[in-house]
């Protein structure tokens, strides 16, 4: 072995320069623009414009702070208020209802369960935008539209969960604990509650953290149903204050410091769920 | 009942697999069957109440309104009048040359960033894996960031990396007197690609990894005894091993590059060159809801949804296809 190696050492030195080097510059491309934008949030309106990025002569973060959550009566404060109740409590809810319904894929047999599985399937790849409009009309007519629920409840629908939710109830759930669960004599809610959510716990983060992503990032449906400012998400303020930039300059440093403090959960909620998503994620990439 | 539960039978105990006692006859079998039929009605109800709001009727509703239009006599205080045209929408949709040029955009659109983010990600997974790259966890975590970066944040971020007078990016070009315009009629559409990459290429390149970790040691030993190097061992070895999950990230990134919204929607603001119908999904927002010609953003959501469901299925085909052939050889 050690006879090869030397014999290749050579061009495997230069090998590995080379790998390093492509996965180090793939880093920086990833992490610049993020560098960037902590940056530039400490920058007030004049330093972004023209002085150089790094000089910390005008440094006014706390400044930037202070106007973000004081510009237009403290909106953003509200926003992103919004933006953690839809993500949150939508993800919750929404992963709960996804991962019980694979669950209830994988251990029961009844009739024609895989064409409605492959229901559950084809609405992964329906797009949002077609769903959009009729979406709205139905908020419309319900008198939803422009409330909170117009929001919420579309986004508790996630069929890529249930996929999820098959593939790790049969990873982690095995069929001898049901069995054993019913002979002793245990109603069949009370152990899917009790013993095999329990099981499912890493499965279940996954899912919650997929969707608390997707609700975070979500601003096409906010954008269809709402029109109440106060209602808005995060995304949708900013996207609306990045439009007056254009006209009205002091919105910059308020845009870049509001985009900042929205990438914080979604690095937060990843940080802390590292361990469950992890083995979730290979969970669901391996099958 | 629920004092039995909190019983837990080892795993491995003979005992945990055997049936119910044979006491229970058929009728007690029946009981419990119906028992657990119950029980995946519970279970699946929620799920299936949200499919049929949020999914089945929005789409039966799609479908329908394109093939009626609402006259409304009277700037639509007189009564409604909803008259079936049948194809005439789509007929209006599809000689649309907007709507077409939407079509072309995005078919470049994919065709450009699709090859990019499977051959990029896979190429950084097989390097993050050929266990020769220092600091991995770091690495790792660098190229993931990005995906906790929401969209409208990214697009953001990149338009203000495009934008003159505020990117460091451009001032750099112009320091070594290359004058760029991001936002120019050539440059838009790979502007475009680039933010969408920079945002899903490190989420992709984990899946791939986590697919690579469960490619057996074994394996790559065989290979490495065999005399293959690294290089080979990647690409003739690994790589066909984690297939599926080439299929899977390609069929998500088809799906969402479709629907290509947020980025333009964002550029728009600032460059004269992403029109109000630059993608079909802004297409069907600027006609449902700017001219509030519903029957014709209906139509397009149709044509837009065929698309996606021929296209998902024209590579799942392909790649089943490419699988009996390659077990063939």
């Amino acid at each position: 072995m050690s006879a090869i190696d030397s014999s290749l050492l050579r061009p495997r030195l230069l090998g590995r320069a080379t790998v390093n080097a492509v996965v180090a510059i793939s880093v920086l491309y990833t992490l610049l623009p993020v560098l960037w934008l902590v940056l530039a949030a400490s920058k007030n309106r004049d330093a972004l414009f023209g002085s150089d990025l790094l000089s910390l002569s005008d440094f006014s973060f706390l400044r930037n702070l202070e106007d973000l959550f004081a510009m237009d009566g403290g909106l953003y404060g509200r926003w992103y208020a919004n933006s953690l109740l839809y993500a949150v409590l939508g993800a919750a809810l929404g992963a709960l209802v996804s991962v019980a319904c694979g669950y209830a894929f994988d251990k029961y047999r009844f009739r024609h369960k895989e064409k409605l599985f492959g229901l559950v399937l084809a609405a992964v790849m329906v797009p949002q935008t077609v769903l959009a409009l009729p979406l709205y009309l139905m908020a419309s007519e319900t008198g939803l539209v422009n409330t909170f629920w117009a929001v919420f409840i579309p986004v508790l629908f996630n069929p890529f969960g249930v996929y999820l939710g098959r593939v790790f109830s049969r990873g982690y759930v095995p069929d001898e604990v049901l069995e054993a669960a019913r002979v002793d004599g245990a109603g069949e809610l009370t152990t899917y509650v009790r013993v095999a959510l329990r099981m499912l716990g890493p499965g279940l983060v996954t899912v919650f953290l997929f969707q608390l992503t997707a609700i975070w990032n979500n601003f096409f449906l906010p954008m269809v149903m709402l029109s109440d400012q106060d209602l808005y998400p995060v995304s949708l303020g900013l996207y609306q204050w990045n439009s007056s930039a254009s006209v009205s300059p002091e919105y910059y440093p308020v845009v870049i410091m509001g985009s900042l403090l929205a990438v914080l959960p979604l690095i937060l909620a990843f940080t802390l769920l590292q361990r469950f998503w992890r083995s979730g994620l290979t969970a669901g990439a391996v099958k | 009942m629920t004092t039995t539960t909190r019983h837990r039978v080892p795993a491995g105990t003979p005992g945990a697999t055997a049936p119910a006692p044979s006491a229970s006859g058929p009728r007690a079998r029946r009981a419990a069957k119906r028992r657990q039929l119950t029980a995946c009605g519970v279970l699946m109800t929620p799920f299936f109440a949200l499919l049929v709001t949020v999914f089945l009727i929005p789409v039966g509703t799609a479908v329908h309104l394109s093939f009626y239009s609402d006259d409304q006599p009277g700037l639509g205080f007189g009564p409604e009048r909803t008259v079936f045209v049948g194809l005439r929408s789509y007929a209006a949709v599809l000689t649309d040359p907007t709507f077409l040029s939407g079509l072309g955009t995005v078919a470049l659109y994919c065709l450009i960033y699709i090859p990019l983010m499977v051959v990029g990600a896979l190429a950084l997974a097989l390097l993050l894996d050929s266990g020769v790259v220092r600091l991995r966890a770091f690495a790792q975590l660098g190229l993931f960031l990005p995906h906790a970066v929401p969209g409208i944040i990214a697009a953001l971020i990149w338009l203000y990396l495009y934008t003159p007078g505020i990117s460091p990016v451009i001032e750099l070009f112009a320091e070594a007197d290359i004058t760029i315009d991001f936002l120019g009629i050539h440059t838009v559409i790979p502007s475009i690609v680039n933010i969408a990459l920079w945002s899903n290429l490190g989420y992709n390149m984990v899946v791939f990894y986590a697919a690579l970790q469960a490619v057996p040691r074994e394996v790559i030993e065989a290979s490495v005894v065999d005399g293959a190097g690294p290089v080979r061992t990647a690409l003739q070895v690994k790589t066909p091993l984690v297939r599926a999950s080439v299929v899977m990230v390609a069929i998500f990134t088809l799906i969402w590059a479709l629907q290509l919204f947020t980025e333009p929607m964002l550029l728009s603001q600032s460059s004269p060159m992403i029109s109000a119908r630059f993608s079909p999904s802004m297409y069907i927002y600027d006609a449902a809801f700017t001219r509030n010609n519903y029957s014709l953003a209906a139509a397009a959501s149709v044509v837009l949804l065929v698309c996606t469901i021929a296209l998902s299925y024209g590579v799942t085909r392909f790649t089943s296809r490419a699988d009996v052939s390659q077990e063939a050889r």
